[in-house]
């Protein structure tokens, strides 16, 4: 299984029947393929709609329904569209149970930085900034390094998204929930030991007695 | 009053140096004819508002590749190198808003409101050289209502009223702008009759749109 499977695979653990949730483009998308049995997620996309499924199968593709990145999606029955006023109103508004971003770094108070590298990559925040602000639940899925160097900093050296804390960090690593203490080392992913995410993160860790390795879906 | 007017009188109205707000996410809901007369008819120096610059070539990135867009006022632009390259070459002025702000920005200047209290973006670059105002022990940030000369949207149906009806995604900023520009052209899939769309499925009243455009076919 690549890392990305695996982190999809442990995210898709965090949902409970009935969410509404939005999922960011890239890694965060793979989250729906792993959904539990029973656990039915209705999935926002900011571009204005709840209940956006994968194009079932080749031939209905059509321009007026598209995922945040211009492609082609379906539509579950029960599905709702709206303009970006109202989707955005569900994100800030505390309708949205739970996002899951990606991230290039997230610090020990638990703040994300997602959306740029200044003088390299600036694509803009497009919904990151709202999503972050507004969702009752804001989870990050990213790799635990990049290029081996940590992402997991005692502060964030690129621009913040926002300043509010994340719920859980996800890596192909380990688990780590960020609280008003610190960053809590959760769970480790399966052949990964506590020494080795320790080595891998910049942060200082808060490490419980007992750290299970990370469940994940089937 | 009619409102259907030819593709080209509707687009030769927008001078040089314009302010449009154009509807549509990465493509979806953008007026496809409005955006290649433009194109045709050269326009330069425009301020553009819309919630991306999608790819090269589709939608509000055939304005940038034309180097027809002086300033553009967006929330992404990653999906467009061209937009990168131009805005790091200081050929185009690009103001990032995240996506919420934009359209409440938007909403405000429509609604009659003086401004919008949002918590996105407090305490980040954003927040820079705007008012942070707390409300019952939080922050947020005041942003301003944003306006424009011509609101340039994409609608599925019209009537020839110019009562307005929406697909699905295609919907996005169109209902917004379509309050917030002095001059409002929309462009529609389909001109049916009268009546054909119910009222409960009007998304923008015809008292909004000032001229209407449809496909041009001909019956010869």
């Amino acid at each position: 299984m690549d890392e990305k499977t695996l982190i999809a695979r442990r995210v898709a653990l965090e949902f409970r029947d009935g969410d509404l949730a939005n999922l960011g483009i890239g890694l965060p998308t793979l989250v729906a393929r792993h959904l539990p049995p029973g656990i039915d997620v209705f999935f926002q996309s900011e571009n204005g709609i709840i209940g956006m499924q994968a194009l079932p199968h080749e031939g209905v593709a059509w321009n007026d329904l598209t995922d945040a990145g211009g492609s082609p999606i379906g539509a579950v029955p029960g599905a709702a569209a709206f303009d970006s006023a109202l989707s955005f109103g569900l994100i800030r508004g505390g309708h949205l149970d739970v996002t899951v971003l990606g991230g290039l770094q997230v610090d020990e108070q638990g703040q994300l930085a997602n959306w740029m590298v200044p003088g390299k990559m600036v694509p803009g925040m497009g919904g990151a900034m709202d999503l972050v602000s507004g969702a009752r639940r804001v989870i990050v899925a990213m790799t635990h390094t990049a290029r081996g160097e940590p992402k997991i900093m005692k502060r964030c050296t690129l621009p913040l998204t926002s300043v509010r804390r994340v719920d859980l960090v996800v890596t192909d690593m380990a688990v780590i929930e960020p609280t008003a203490d610190g960053l809590v080392l959760k769970e480790t992913a399966p052949g990964i030991t506590v020494r080795d995410v320790l080595a891998a993160t910049e942060a200082t860790l808060i490490v419980p007695p007992d750290v299970p390795v990370m469940p994940i879906t089937a | 009053m009619k409102k259907v007017v030819k593709l080209t009188d509707a687009v030769s109205r927008i001078p040089d140096g314009a302010v449009l707000m154009i509807g549509g996410f990465m493509g979806a809901g953008t007026p496809p004819g409005l955006i290649d007369e433009l194109v045709r008819q050269g326009k330069r120096e425009l301020t553009v508002i819309g919630n991306d610059t999608a790819r090269p070539g589709v939608g509000i990135g055939k304005l940038i590749a034309a180097r027809m867009v002086r300033r553009v006022i967006t929330s992404h632009i990653g999906t467009n190198p061209e937009t990168q390259r131009q805005m790091i070459a200081g050929e185009t002025e690009v103001e990032l808003v995240p996506q919420g702000t934009l359209a409440e920005r938007i909403r405000a200047a429509g609604f009659g409101l003086g401004g919008v209290l949002t918590p996105t973006g407090v305490g980040t670059v954003v927040a820079d050289g705007k008012r942070t105002i707390e409300i019952d022990g939080r922050s947020f940030l005041l942003e301003l209502p944003l306006k424009a000369d011509f609101a340039l949207i994409n609608a599925w149906r019209a009537d020839y009223l110019g009562n307005l009806e929406f697909a699905l995604t295609s919907r996005n900023f169109n209902p917004l702008m379509a309050m917030a520009a002095a001059a409002v052209i929309a462009e529609a899939e389909n001109i049916v009759p009268v009546g054909v769309i119910p009222p409960d499925s009007v998304g923008v009243p015809n008292v909004l749109v000032d001229h209407l455009v449809g496909k041009e076919r001909s019956h010869g």
